[in-house]
């Protein structure tokens, strides 16, 4: 396993609410985990979300002092670096979306690079509009790896329809999840899937290894329910 | 039925904006509906259409201006501030009798204000928004599925009553994501003879203006706009009616604020409360007629709001003050909860002697 987990991928495509359980997932193992929100595109939707989750876990949150905030300022912090410098560490690092947001992440390549201790996964949902097959998928990849300069290392699939998902949808998806390996060269590593779901898509499609997720507090979550 | 996508609201208006034909966007970035812009700009190069972030949003509602008197459909979107920096814009198009669509993804104001949810700039739009006798057509989304509906009935509503149209959504609904069915039909084609496209064979110049120094005739343009806006009044509001049947209090809300009251009248409902709620789809026209009908068996009305209270007018000019009208409401980007919609409807029924 390597030390820091990269998540990016296209807007929308559920990379904050994956680094947050895969934080989770690596303190349940008992490892000293830090999150860094280098997200400073969407400032409604964001890590800081789970601030308080963390605390609570013992997990080390670095994010922009404005996240959150009602101002809307694409600023982040020094202490950033600490999620490449602090070795004794394991650390998710949650990148804003599409290109535009991969950009942020530039200034930390060095430290990655010489490291050499990271993997950069690309997170990816069929079901969003932008990207409904592999070919628009593969994309947004390149777009990302043009604005970072770094190239994906692994696949996450998080095909999914919000609230109306059924374990059918996912399992559909992995056709599209082969292709996109094929034409990227890179391995699927996990299928993610509300863990509601788990069981009933790990018998449909038994070869996928499913990360089952617990779903994030949403700003909004109250509004949404039974909408 | 088209298979469904997982689309936040934004988007949703963006991608059916496309959908009913529109090939031209101009825009300028505001929190919290830049996916709209960031939408256009990644999928208008690929169908040949427009995207153009124009230096500012009085650059983009002029834009607007040209490219809808060009017989064009087009959309431009912003937020609460943008949308008053669009003011004057949006009066020189109503005075010209242009269709257009215009998008505010609601923040909360007044001025800079904040980038949370609001719905504040309900008397803005409801009553025009920039100067002169006029009127927008006013849709108001709850869901994302009905941000993707109401953009392509807004377009159709403007080239028909050649009005501009509003959407009127809030921050919640721009970055909530749903799944969403984008409408499968051909966009309906309206005719355009006052489009400026070249004079060709017409026997005379197609001319769109505002100005007019004579004031018998700029009267005359008031009057005959005015009869267009009786029609409309007349055949296109709407609303939702949510276990009104034997409803004796009344919610109205809508948009963002009407799914919070949705789940609060069913809460009251399970204490036996009889209530149901109004919910306004345009907001103009008001669904004048649906309260009104109601105020014959409600004993009250309470308006449910993202202000300091605004569509309360509205609930009482349309009831004729015949019942009492209280408001619950949160500003400033504070969305009131459930709870706080439950107990202003077990106050308005126990002040009206409703039984339990």
């Amino acid at each position: 396993m390597k030390r820091i987990a990269l998540f990016a991928g296209h807007y929308g495509s559920g990379k904050t609410n994956i680094a947050v359980n895969y934080a989770f997932r690596l303190r349940d193992e008992g490892k000293r985990v830090i999150v860094a929100d280098l997200d400073i595109v969407n400032p409604y939707f964001r890590t800081k979300d789970s601030k308080e989750d963390f605390e609570r876990a013992g997990i080390e949150f670095i994010s922009s002092a404005y996240a959150n905030s009602n101002v809307d300022l694409p600023a982040l912090p020094a202490e950033i670096y600490r999620s490449v410098e602090d070795k004794s560490c394991y650390s998710c690092i949650d990148i804003g979306g599409d290109d535009r947001g991969a950009l942020a992440l530039g200034r930390l390549i060095p430290y990655l690079k010489e490291e050499d201790n990271y993997e950069k996964f690309f997170v990816v949902n069929f079901f969003r509009p932008l990207t409904r097959d592999a070919k628009a998928a593969l994309e947004v990849m390149k777009e990302i790896e043009a604005a970072d300069h770094l190239q994906f290392t692994a696949i996450i699939n998080n095909s999914n329809l919000g609230e109306e998902t059924e374990a059918q949808d996912i399992a559909d998806s992995v056709k599209k999840v082969r292709e996109l390996e094929k034409l990227s060269g890179l391995p699927c590593v996990m299928t993610t899937v509300e863990e509601r779901l788990a069981d009933k898509v790990k018998e449909l499609v038994p070869e996928e290894n499913i990360f089952g997720l617990r779903l994030q507090f949403k700003y909004f979550a109250e509004v949404n329910k039974n909408g | 039925m088209a298979e469904k996508v997982l689309m936040k609201g934004n988007e949703a208006i963006a991608e059916a904006a496309i959908k009913a034909g529109c090939r031209h966007y101009f825009g300028y970035p505001i929190t919290p509906q830049t996916e709209i812009a960031a939408y256009m700009a990644k999928r208008m190069p690929k169908i040949g259409g427009c995207f153009l972030q124009a230096e500012s949003e009085i650059a983009a509602i002029n834009m607007i201006y040209g490219c809808s008197a060009a017989g064009k459909r087009c959309m431009t979107s912003s937020s609460s501030p943008g949308i008053s920096l669009k003011g004057e814009g949006i009066s020189y198009l109503a005075g010209s009798d242009l269709p257009a669509v215009i998008v505010n993804v609601q923040r909360g104001g007044p001025g800079l204000g904040g980038i949370q949810p609001s719905q504040s700039d309900y008397f803005q739009a409801t009553r025009g928004g920039g100067h002169g006798d006029y009127h927008l057509i006013v849709l108001a989304p709850a869901t994302v599925q009905e941000m993707a509906d109401m953009t392509g009935l807004a377009f159709d509503l403007s080239d028909k009553y050649r009005i501009p149209a509003m959407i009127l959504a809030d921050g919640t609904i721009g970055q909530m994501m749903e799944p969403v069915a984008m409408p499968e039909t051909e966009p309906t084609q309206y005719e355009k003879p006052y489009a400026l496209t070249g004079k060709g064979n017409r026997d005379h110049h197609n001319v769109i203006t505002s100005l007019s120094l004579a004031p018998e005739e700029l009267e005359q343009w008031n009057v005959s706009r005015y009869e267009r806006y009786a029609v409309v009044e007349a055949n296109e509001a709407r609303c939702e009616e949510f276990m009104m049947e034997d409803a004796e209090i009344c919610v109205v809300a809508f948009g963002i604020a009407s799914r919070v009251s949705r789940n609060a009248v069913r809460a009251a409902r399970e204490k036996g409360i009889k209530v149901g709620m109004i919910r306004p789809i345009t907001l103009w026209p008001f669904p004048k007629e649906a309260l009104n009908k109601a105020a014959d068996k409600c004993k009250a009305f309470i308006s449910v709001e993202l202000s300091m209270g605004q569509m309360i007018e509205d609930v009482k000019l349309s009831t004729e003050c015949r019942r009492p009208v209280s408001l619950c409401s949160r500003a400033g980007g504070m969305i009131p909860s459930p709870e706080e919609v439950l107990a202003a409807i077990e106050a308005a029924n126990e002040q009206n002697g409703g039984n339990r």
